[in-house]
């Protein structure tokens, strides 16, 4: 009973719940309950419970395999491309159940759309198809709604002034820091309510980092992001709330603030201040 | 000391001098005989490709002149035919055993493609000689591009397979997170990825088939003849070229060498549209 994973229960009282002093009645995108998944024998996260806030980007934390991909991709059931997945428990976006049958996992998606490690803009669309190519094969045809988006996602994306008049170019002509804001355009073009980013700024040069961690920045007033981050002190600079993952579990999870400066899990302290991951 | 670092020197430039000539001459004895069988055909047929022979019947036996008229476009039309069958069955095979399918069941599926691929092509002509000219009992144009099309089927489907697996695994991620459903993306983003590799595949294809004289003469048997029903025997250039070569008539013979010349520029043709499409590879990763 005295493990450290096992206090954080305790500490948190069931679900962890980032601790929202000045908002009454605490709006949460995602409340994941006791999620496990396997990969065939493997067991990849462990009893999860975690409440992710509305307009505000966490943070995943934790050294290589101790999960928190796979927990972003169960976010938008991502993970179920996998072959030979299993999970367990629920997750529910606004109060709705995404694992329920009768929802179709492209339309999860849709409502949740996500940025990868390695950009990857489709090598035969020009830019501005790539923007909009979502749209496209979900069935739009008007040419003035889709031209109206393209503009609007490259302009959120931060991309506009530099790609405006080479929007026929091939997308993967950009460079690399562009290619990752253009696959950011992308996902939202589909206007979805979360965005998920799993570690968009591993492959990416310090400046173009900072001008995706900006971005990220501005990106919160509209949208709830979550983003998984080797990068302890990207985690600092651009989270609201911060979980930290080990093996598999969820160790602790809070304000960044306090995850940061006064953590209550030794493996916290440990993992933030490099002694181990 | 010094003077045998320079010995060393030496001897390693003549090693390097030997190695590269002997890749050279390699290199020689393998386009050599592309190229002079080429010269030969054209020294040899030459003089026989005329607009007659574009334009023309064969000649009834005895007379001179006459064409290979009637020849080129059954050719031409059992190559459309065995594309009208084999070309989606081998596309979509191919990509069904990239995309889908267990990985156990798809490597036998595989090993039985790459048997298929290895099966002289004769056979083929006796199984569809078998199956369908027996049936009707009649020789026909149907017959010879279903021969001609089982031939192509393996050899599509292996290449499409190669090539939509070359397909990285983040463009099919990236298009199922913007919630395109699973076909769509399999169409749109990954067989667009792979459609060079892909439209190679199959002009190799029919550049292999197009050449093919064993499975027609079971099957289309050829025709002196126009003949534009499915269900009636059909020339074919390969098998023109066959019976007028072993004839006793010299002007027959000349108009093998033409028929020979025609086949291997259209198929040397198809072969540098094959180089063109492959070159550029700007805009696609396969």
């Amino acid at each position: 009973m005295a493990t450290p994973e096992q206090s954080v229960t305790e500490r948190v009282e069931g679900p962890a719940q980032p601790p929202v002093n000045s908002d009454p009645a605490p709006k949460f995108t995602f409340e994941a309950k006791n999620v496990s998944i396997w990969y065939g024998e493997k067991r990849a996260i462990e009893d999860v419970s975690l409440n992710i806030a509305s307009n505000a980007v966490t943070a995943i934390i934790g050294p290589s395999g101790c999960g928190k991909s796979t927990f972003l991709r169960a976010l938008n059931r991502m993970h179920e491309l996998t072959p030979k997945t299993r999970m367990e428990g629920t997750v529910l976006l606004h109060g709705e159940d995404l694992y329920s049958s009768s929802i179709d996992p492209a339309i999860v998606r849709r409502r949740v759309g996500m940025v990868f490690q390695k950009s990857n803009p489709f090598p035969t669309m020009t830019i501005g198809e790539n923007v909009v190519v979502g749209l496209r094969l979900n069935g739009v045809r008007s040419h003035k709604f889709l031209s109206e988006r393209l503009e609007k996602s490259l302009r959120m994306a931060a991309l506009w002034d530099e790609v405006k008049d080479d929007l026929h170019k091939p997308g993967t002509s950009l460079s690399g820091g562009q290619q990752q804001r253009l696959c950011i355009a992308r996902a939202l073009a589909v206007e979805p309510e979360v965005i998920l980013m799993d570690e968009p700024c591993s492959a990416l040069d310090p400046i173009a980092t900072a001008k995706i961690e900006e971005l990220i920045n501005e990106l919160k007033a509209q949208y709830t992001i979550v983003t998984v981050t080797h990068n302890m002190q990207q985690a600092g600079r651009i989270s609201d709330y911060t979980a930290f993952f080990y093996l598999g579990k969820l160790v602790e999870f809070g304000p960044t603030t306090e995850i940061f400066t006064n953590p209550t899990q030794r493996q916290t302290e440990d993992y933030i201040t490099g002694r181990f991951g | 000391m010094r003077s045998q670092g320079t010995n060393n020197h030496t001897w390693r430039k003549i090693k390097s001098a030997l190695a590269s000539t002997t890749a050279f001459v390699s290199a020689i004895l393998v386009i050599l005989p592309l190229g002079l069988v080429f010269f030969h055909l054209l020294i040899n047929g030459i003089t026989s490709v005329n607009w007659d022979f574009f334009t023309k019947l064969p000649a009834p036996v005895g007379e001179v002149g006459g064409g290979m008229a009637n020849a080129i476009v059954g050719s031409l039309e059992l190559l459309a035919l065995a594309s009208v069958i084999g070309i989606p069955v081998g596309v979509l095979g191919g990509v069904y055993f990239a995309e889908y399918g267990s990985a156990r069941i798809n490597s036998v599926l595989r090993f039985l493609a790459d048997v298929l691929n290895g099966i002289p092509s004769i056979t083929w002509g006796v199984v569809v000689y078998g199956l369908v000219v027996l049936r009707f009992k009649s020789f026909s144009m149907l017959a010879g591009g279903l021969a001609l099309a089982l031939i192509m089927i393996p050899l599509i489907l292996r290449t499409t397979e190669e090539v939509v697996l070359l397909v990285p695994n983040g463009y099919r991620e990236a298009a199922l997170a913007l919630g395109v459903s699973r076909w769509k993306t399999i169409v749109f983003i990954v067989m667009k990825t792979a459609s060079k590799g892909i439209i190679t595949g199959i002009l190799l294809a029919l550049a292999r088939i197009g050449g093919e004289t064993a499975p027609i003469l079971f099957t289309a048997f050829g025709n002196r003849f126009w003949n534009h029903s499915l269900f009636q025997p059909v020339a074919a250039l390969p098998l023109q070229i066959y019976t007028y070569a072993i004839s006793p008539y010299d002007d027959w013979h000349r108009q093998a060498w033409a028929g020979a010349l025609i086949l291997v520029t259209g198929i040397f043709c198809v072969n540098i549209l094959v180089r063109f499409l492959t070159r550029g590879r700007g805009a696609s990763v396969v």
